[in-house]
């Protein structure tokens, strides 16, 4: 387990309480024994709850092949998607969407009207699905919600001191709480990027755990920020930390740092979903956010998602794009599908 | 201890049900009859015989193609030889590059159907014929063609003096491919060439003859004669060659060498191989996993560089075999023109039977067999992609090239004991190593005797890069700077 230089502190201070040693120090020793006792108790709670028997050295996680994950990620781009395969992937691509704004300007104008159309993608098209979420700040909540009132679309809300993540982890916790108290079906946390770039994996998984103790119901969305994560080894590592933490989905990105998703790092994210299915039983969803515009592109994602998860991940409980051009472009192709002719973009309408 | 999770399986019917994506064959113009590519010209064969060429993907036959007999073999080579002295062996070497160049660059700009042919013929996907054949080709003259005027700086100090004429004998596995790895070095050496593709893909080399024509190659300098087994040993005994340069069977290679016992002609022979391809436990499993899929399923197990032997180290051998399950189940084995297919046809009928005749040797020696869980095309030769796993190194379906879709795994405990099993075969053309540890890739690709060793990824190819074996595998390198030394004498 990962807590043994804890341990041999927190050791190390009751071996000391009995000196006249400084108060100062006794005192920052007897809060490092407490986290390591907390982090204990969230570990066991977390074994108990997910019946994971053991928690594995995150130090030791798979090894990623730059050249071999690209090469295969690449293969992937290779299939070619057409007539009903793409259609039915298209329908499947706009059930998945998280249509979302995260805007300093956003306002309960431009989140209703984001709802309306959440829920009315286009309506000249009958049998049209509805978009999986509508994904927001935790002061929208409220407005999405009674928006969608009904609709069975869920309210997808970022926390957790969004995008940065620094902030404190009472912040954290209060900024969650407030979330899901305002109605929030599914919470979108980032992780601490500078935490985990610094080798501090118990910080890490610890905040994740405790999010998710806050979120209560709601389904906990673990953002890697992938992006300033930088290498595949090190995604692989922190999507094995936030499943094992209790991280009900792993998604890619904020959307707010570039490069956000890609398929090779989507292609490493399924990949440890896959081995933590096989370690555990449990299924974990999968997120790939920012940078997705184009439906050809969604495309290569579920045919990625085919080929390494299977068919009981493609549906929107497993599997979610995290866009906001997305669903225009794929409404384009289904009606170049359904009337044999592209339609100019001013027949989709933008909110 | 860990949740068991034995029962746990990912469901991958429908990743191999995508609508059909096939390329079109109008792309493509076949002739109904070809003839001899001799001195420029497709001249009638003096056998007068003809034979068929089929697509093995639905048995339909595709052209007649002349058989060369003796007589033939003899035009083509006086129309070698007298373009190599009249007008080949003078010319100045940037003007033989300049020729060298327009071939590539007309191969490039008939890419698409110089792919669906190679398709159409051999039974390979389109996706690798598109991707792979036809572009590493036209590479392969474009690399030769920058060396041909500089010579002098391949060989300091030394004449690099061309052989003469050469007769080049090329398989069915890469009908382009290999023409393209045989007569290129050989023009930009300044020698004339007679080549003779296989009986089963003869289509895309008489395409290139025909692209030959167009770029207005001196005639005579590149012949293609088509023909069996007879042709073949025609050129090979022919007094006026120079050189040999064979790619084929172990087998074939070994009546060559007799038949040249004695004479001064040079040889280049690359032949079978039984590639060890070995998996640590500290590989990045997942990619190793394709490694393994690219390196024995690339072109239906039909390479001689094939990774026919996976080696696993015991302690992750379950997960890499669960994993190797689980890929297979997602490859899509079918029409070789759809551009979603991964396996497409086997080459003939013949070939088909000797992959069936070592799967049942396999099941006879007590080997566990493990298919795909895909349905095959009724018409045409097809087979599933299949890993033998209980697989010892006495089993013969670890012992003989079964150039199929075919994989059999050992696993193993300690780097020297893989070692020692690794080399253990009459052959020693490719070997793969899978290992995150440098030092590891270091010590085991010095000790592995094999022409090339790939570590963390396989069967990769590039015109700079020399091909060739050891033991068995035969002799002589082919490709990269190494390519230029078996068509000259340095004086």
């Amino acid at each position: 387990m990962e807590a043994a230089p804890r341990n041999a502190e927190g050791m190390r201070s009751i071996a000391y309480s009995g000196t006249a040693a400084d108060r100062k120090t006794n005192a920052a020793l007897h809060k490092q024994l407490k986290t390591f006792v907390l982090h204990l108790i969230v570990t066991i709670k977390i074994m108990t709850d997910k019946k994971i028997s053991y928690l594995p050295d995150f130090t030791l996680s798979p090894r990623i092949d730059q050249v071999g994950i690209e090469e295969r990620a690449a293969r992937i781009t290779k299939r070619s998607i057409k007539k009903e395969t793409k259609v039915n992937g298209l329908l499947l691509t706009l059930n998945m969407i998280d249509l979302t704004t995260l805007e300093g300007k956003d306002t309960e104008g431009k989140v209703k009207q984001l709802c309306y159309k959440a829920m009315h993608l286009m309506d000249v098209y009958e049998g049209l699905p509805t978009v999986a979420a509508v994904c927001v700040y935790p002061s929208m909540v409220k407005t999405a919600k009674k928006a969608l009132e009904g609709s069975g679309i869920k309210v997808a809300s970022v926390a957790t001191a969004f995008p940065s993540g620094q902030a404190p982890q009472s912040v954290k916790i209060s900024d969650t709480k407030y979330a899901v108290q305002q109605g929030a079906d599914e919470i979108d946390m980032v992780i601490s990027r500078g935490k985990f770039l610094e080798g501090e994996y118990n910080f890490v998984f610890d905040e994740i755990a405790a999010i998710k103790e806050a979120c209560g119901e709601a389904r906990l969305k673990v953002i890697l920020e992938t992006g300033e994560l930088v290498t595949y080894d090190k995604v692989r590592r922190a999507s094995d930390i936030a499943m094992y933490a209790g991280a009900d989905f792993i998604k890619t990105s904020t959307g707010k740092i570039s490069p956000a998703a890609t398929l090779p790092v989507t292609l490493v994210m399924l990949q440890a979903i896959r081995d933590f299915y096989y370690k555990t039983g449990k299924m974990i969803g999968m997120k790939p956010a920012g940078g997705i515009s184009k439906s050809k592109l969604a495309l290569h994602y579920l045919v990625m998602l085919n080929e390494i998860l299977g068919e009981d991940w493609m549906n929107n409980k497993w599997f979610r794009f995290g866009a906001s051009s997305l669903a225009n472009d794929v409404l384009m192709q289904l009606m170049k599908e359904k009337t044999g002719i592209y339609q100019g973009k001013d027949y989709f309408s933008i909110d | 201890m860990a949740t068991k999770n034995n029962t746990l399986k990912l469901k991958f019917d429908s990743a191999r049900k995508y609508a059909p994506a096939p390329e079109s064959k109008a792309a493509a113009k076949i002739d109904a009859k070809y003839d001899l590519f001799i001195n420029g010209k497709f001249e009638k064969p003096l056998s007068k015989k003809y034979f068929a060429t089929t697509n093995p993907a639905n048995e339909e036959k595709l052209a007649d193609v002349a058989e060369a007999n003796a007589a033939d073999v003899d035009k083509a080579v006086k129309a070698a030889r007298n373009a190599y002295e009249k007008t080949w062996k003078k010319m100045p070497a940037k003007e033989r590059a300049k020729y060298i160049y327009r071939i590539a660059r007309v191969m490039q700009e008939r890419a698409r159907e110089l792919a669906v042919i190679e398709t159409l013929d051999g039974g390979k996907p389109i996706r690798e014929s598109r991707d792979f054949d036809v572009p590493t080709a036209a590479n392969h003259f474009f690399y030769y063609a920058g060396w041909a005027d500089k010579l002098a700086y391949a060989f300091p100090n030394r004449n690099a003096h061309p052989l003469g004429v050469a007769g080049q004998i090329i398989p069915w596995n890469f009908p382009l491919l290999m023409a393209a790895w045989k007569i290129a070095p050989a023009l930009a050496t300044g020698n004339t060439v007679v080549l003779k593709p296989a009986e089963t893909t003869p289509l895309t080399a008489l395409k290139l003859a025909q692209i030959i024509q167009e770029a207005d190659l001196p005639p005579g300098v590149v012949n293609i004669i088509t023909g069996a087994g007879a042709t073949g040993a025609a050129i090979v005994n022919h007094p006026d060659i120079n050189k040999i340069a064979f790619t084929g069977s172990t087998d074939v290679g070994k009546i060559i060498q007799k038949a040249i016992a004695g004479t001064a002609k040079k040889a280049t022979l690359e032949l079978g191989g039984k590639a060890a391809n070995i998996i640590f436990e500290d590989a990045p499993i997942d990619q190793a996993v394709e490694g393994v899929i690219n390196g024995i399923f690339f072109n239906q197990g039909h390479v001689c560089c094939a990774g026919s032997r996976l080696y696993v180290q015991e302690s992750v051998f379950k997960e890499v075999y669960r994993k190797l399950k689980d890929r297979l189940a997602t490859l899509i084995v079918g029409d070789p023109l759809d551009k979603n297919t991964d396996i497409g046809a086997i080459n003939s009928k013949q070939q088909l039977d000797t992959i069936h005749k070592y799967l049942k040797i396999g099941l006879k020696e007590g080997a566990e067999m493990y298919e795909a869980p895909c349905e095959l095309p009724k018409k045409g030769f097809y087979c599933r992609p299949t890993i033998f796993t209980n697989v010892a190194q006495s089993s013969r379906i670890a012992q003989e090239e079964i150039f199929g879709p075919v994989l059999t795994i050992q696993t193993f405990r300690t780097d020297d004991e893989v070692l020692e099993k690794a080399n253990n075969t009459p052959y020693g053309l490719s070997a793969g190593v899978w290992t995150d540890k440098g030092s590891k890739i270091f010590n085991m690709t010095t000790r592995l005797r094999a022409g090339v060793v790939w570590a963390n990824t396989f069967n990769q190819f590039d015109p700079t890069s020399p091909f060739g074996g050891y033991k068995e595998s035969g002799y002589g390198r082919e490709g990269g700077l190494h390519g230029l030394n078996a068509y000259v004498n340095l004086v």
